[in-house]
């Protein structure tokens, strides 16, 4: 079936470095001494914990349980125990620790009993509940729990495969791709099964020709009813947007997803995980890692979560001069402050880096406008503009030319003259931005209670007002009926109650109600003073829109 | 610490720069051939001055030199004002021009990158407001020998008569003002080749080779040179067509001046220029129209130095009316509002 194919403005063919690690087979990587898996692996809330030190854990099993709508399952690796459970420093630009599980492994790689889900019988609710306690998460490097992206079952026409694999360098899912064909379009089936869609297609950059055959060779064998796309080498073709522009044309902007359009898109690796915990009810415990760039051993392995990069990127030899590490790719990955972390799910590629392969940038120089940055810009955004309104801290403006739109590809600092940093500058607008909404949504927040508070003094104040004029009421009643019964002490009563501050109990009274008179004063005496402190100590009141300073 | 991305395209601004300089080259060879090899030493000059007053400003600024000297942007300018000046003009006044053009009009704004203006245009116009005689004595045609133009721009006497003469387009703008028949004048006199000028139609020509190069390298986008060269030749047919006695042919308004310069060099400046796509065919089309105004009815036979900087400070009002439509959105960001 030929499709037309649409195309998105900009982006950079790049050299890929892809041959030095796709010529060889995936191996497995030799199991650790020591796992340390972080209990946050994507998504927005880490698992909750659910074993303690010292207990022994199998393969498989469960040491961490969704916690919160966008949380997935953690599983241990391997089998073993637990010998701690803490902070330990985590694969992050900032070298920021976050609670792990650390197993101290057995050797023995003794499974929990599993087995696979019987999707035929079994409801949506149930498999996705399935997939989230395997822990399945987007494989493709934000980690996005799988169930969550399935969440809304219908309104889902076309599920896109990504093994588009745009970045350089990266080969796991073209190596993934070749070896495991069958498997991750049996994933992908029921992905598709899941989410009602009825077109499948498989997206995948034609500088892997390996790959798109042994993808189609797999339709074919088992007939998916799906299409195997080549798509141009472009990057970011592996942006989810760019990849769904390019295969169907549909745009989406900041703040929509693909699902708002009809369309679904999941990494290769996660149609791979996916059919493991569904067809062998494996969770996942491991993922294919590249390891290359300045080694002599390039290639893919295969590891289990948690193990320690060091180790991992050691089977790979890298050369002496090797400087810097990077995890991801060179256009959209970080450096790794530390190599004693653990690999997580979405760690796709360590690429070791030496000042000749990948060296420093050379001076940043004034920026000369000459808009290379907008001709690249696959969100077709002005990065310029962006770069003289963050660096002059006109952040108003820079949301005004939708910084938020950026997708942080790179491709405006890779072509830019003066090279300048031009991604560094929209991390930090945005960061700021956010931080500033952050402040101001705590003021609104801070005023909201402010002013409710008011309101509710105000309204308990009427509410206590009312009450005692009730309470005055009822005494005068009661008085009155004392008076028709006694109606000769009238005259004295008249004369002793005639100071003025009687108030509302402008009625005679017996001499027996003058204590309450005289409480009921008192009350409304204290409720005076207490709105006219109130008045005084607070300024801002509704009139004045502004937000109390440090409430 | 360096963030994402690791690898860089090799470009840079010395580069850019390197490219419009070898851009300029055929032009220049076309200049030495049809006009005079005193050029070159215009050029020298143009050089060293330019590069004196960036280390100058530069040394007061407290800047770094090294990065702003090598970057090669200062050297395009004087190399811009050259090609724009009278061939024979004096030394000193190619060297004002220049100083004035790295001094004022973009180390004062903030140096490179910063300048809403044209700085080879400023200095241009500035001088043709001060010195309009010096300004408009070209050599007449065939050129003058070699030791006379030297002698002329060392500062030599310019009293000697029949030394310069009119160029076309002061022919023509003449022609306009006194009623004679300007078409004629330049058709009859061999003086004016068949196009611009005898010599300086093949100058207007390596022109175009060169920007082919910088359109080839990508250096620049093909919309200003379109926009400016259609839109001349639009107005210009049209009015030719109404009144082919007065208003020169379109092939005249091209081929003479400084029209393809302007439309591969100075228009396409990217600091001082308009910068979305739609804007730079905007910026183009009105430097042209302007120019073939002033050039038609103005006081001043060449225009297009006035036109770029009345559109220079255009360029933030077409910039930000002109913003492209960001992926995703419905409309282009100004299509909503105001």
């Amino acid at each position: 079936m030929i499709s037309r194919l649409f195309s998105f403005h900009g982006g950079l063919k790049l050299d890929d470095h892809k041959d030095i690690s796709a010529a060889t087979p995936i191996r497995p990587a030799p199991l650790s001494k020591r796992l340390i898996v972080p209990l946050h692996q994507g998504g927005r809330q880490p698992a909750r914990v659910i074993v303690s030190v010292g207990q022994q854990v199998a393969k498989g099993e469960i040491i961490a349980v969704a916690d919160g709508l966008f949380s997935s399952a953690v599983h241990a690796p391997s089998s073993g125990s637990v010998s701690d459970i803490g902070p330990y420093p985590v694969a992050h630009p900032s070298g920021l620790s976050a609670d792990c599980v650390v197993i101290e492994t057995d050797g023995e790689e003794r499974w929990i009993e599993h087995q696979p889900f019987d999707l035929e019988h079994a409801s949506r609710e149930q498999a996705l509940a399935w997939l989230r306690d395997c822990g399945v998460v987007g494989l493709g490097g934000a980690a996005f729990p799988s169930h969550v992206k399935l969440g809304r079952g219908s309104g889902v026409d076309t599920l896109i495969l990504n093994g588009a694999e745009c970045e350089p360098w990266i080969t796991c899912d073209d190596r993934l791709m070749r070896e495991r064909a069958v498997d991750i379009l049996s994933g992908a089936r029921i992905l598709a099964q899941l989410l009602g869609a009825r077109e499948l297609i498989v997206g995948i950059e034609d500088n892997k020709p390996e790959a798109i055959a042994a993808m189609r060779a797999a339709a074919a064998e088992i007939d998916a009813g799906l299409r195997v796309q080549p798509v141009p080498a472009l990057y970011p073709m592996g942006g989810e947007k760019q990849l769904i522009r390019t295969l169907t044309g549909k745009e989406i902007p900041f703040g929509k997803i693909g699902f708002d359009f009809g369309v679904q898109c999941f990494n290769v690796g996660t149609a791979y995980a996916v059919h493991r915990a569904i067809r062998h009810g494996e969770p996942l415990l491991s993922r294919i890692v590249t390891l290359t760039g300045n080694v002599s051993n390039a290639g893919n392995w295969e590891a289990l979560i948690g193990t320690p990069l060091d180790e991992l990127l050691a089977l790979a030899q890298p050369k002496v001069d090797t400087d810097r590490h990077l995890l991801g790719g060179p256009m959209m990955g970080f450096a790794l402050p530390q190599l004693d972390v653990p690999l997580v799910k979405a760690g796709n590629c360590i690429i070791a880096a030496s000042p000749r392969l990948l060296p420093a940038p050379p001076a940043e120089l004034p920026c000369i406008r000459c808009t290379a940055c907008a001709s690249a810009c696959p969100a077709e955004l002005q990065p310029f503009e962006l770069y003289w309104f963050s660096r002059a801290r006109n952040f108003d403006k820079a949301r005004d030319y939708q910084l938020f739109d950026c997708i942080e590809c790179g491709c405006c600092a890779y072509v830019c003259p003066s090279h300048i940093p031009l991604v560094d500058y929209f991390r930090f607008a945005k960061s700021e931005i956010r931080a500033r909404d952050q402040e101001q949504a705590a003021a609104d927040q801070a005023r909201d209670r402010f002013e409710f508070r008011n309101f509710r003094q105000e309204r308990e104040k009427e509410e206590k007002a009312a009450k005692l004029a009730a309470k005055a009421a009822e005494t005068r009643a009661k008085l009155a009926a004392d008076n028709a019964a006694k109606p000769n002490e009238t005259a004295n009563e008249t004369v002793a109650d005639a100071s003025p501050n009687a108030a509302p109990a402008a009625s005679p009274g017996a001499p027996a109600d003058d204590a309450r008179q005289a409480l009921i004063a008192a009350a409304l005496e204290r409720a005076r003073q207490r709105q006219t402190s109130a008045t005084a100590s607070s300024p801002a009141t509704a009139a004045d829109e502004q937000p109390p300073a440090a409430s | 610490m360096i963030h994402s991305p690791y690898i860089r395209q090799p470009v840079s601004v010395q580069r850019t720069m390197g490219l419009v300089l070898l851009a300029l080259l055929p032009g220049i060879s076309a200049y030495i051939f049809f006009v005079g090899a005193g050029i070159v030493l215009n050029l020298l000059i143009a050089t060293v001055t330019a590069l004196a007053a960036e280390a100058l400003v530069l040394r007061l600024r407290g800047r770094p030199l090294k990065p702003a000297l090598s970057d090669l942007s200062a050297v395009v300018t004087a190399w811009l004002i050259v090609l724009c000046f009278p061939p024979i003009a004096p030394w000193w006044l190619t060297a004002c021009a220049v100083a004035m053009a790295i001094i004022v009009a973009k180390h004062l704004y903030g140096g490179l990158g910063q300048n809403p203006f044209n700085p080879a245009m400023v200095a241009y116009c500035a001088m043709i407001i001060t010195f309009p005689a010096l300004m408009s004595q070209w050599p007449p045609a065939g050129g003058l020998s070699l030791d006379v133009q030297l002698d002329l721009i060392l500062g030599g006497s310019r009293e000697i008569d029949g030394l310069t003469a009119a160029t076309a387009l002061d022919a023509l703008r003449t022609g306009l003002r006194t009623g004679v028949n300007a078409v004629d004048t330049l058709k009859s006199d061999p003086a004016f080749g068949f196009l611009g000028g005898r010599g300086w139609e093949w100058v207007s020509a390596a022109h175009i080779v060169g920007g082919l190069i910088l359109l080839a390298t990508r250096t620049i986008s093909w919309h200003m040179p379109a926009a400016f060269i259609g839109t001349l030749a639009a107005i210009s047919t049209l009015f030719w067509l109404l009144d082919p006695a007065s208003f020169a042919s379109p092939l005249f308004h091209l081929a003479s001046g400084g029209a393809m310069l302007a439309a591969f060099f100075i228009v396409t400046d990217p600091v001082s220029g308009a910068t979305t796509p739609r804007g730079k065919l905007i910026f183009a089309a009105c430097i042209a129209l302007i120019a073939w105004l002033i050039r038609s009815f103005g006081v001043y036979p060449e225009g297009i130095a006035f036109a770029v900087l009345l559109m220079n400070i255009c360029v933030p009002f077409i910039d930000m009316k002109t913003q492209p439509r960001v992926f995703g959105h419905r409309q282009s960001r100004d299509g909503g509002q105001s």
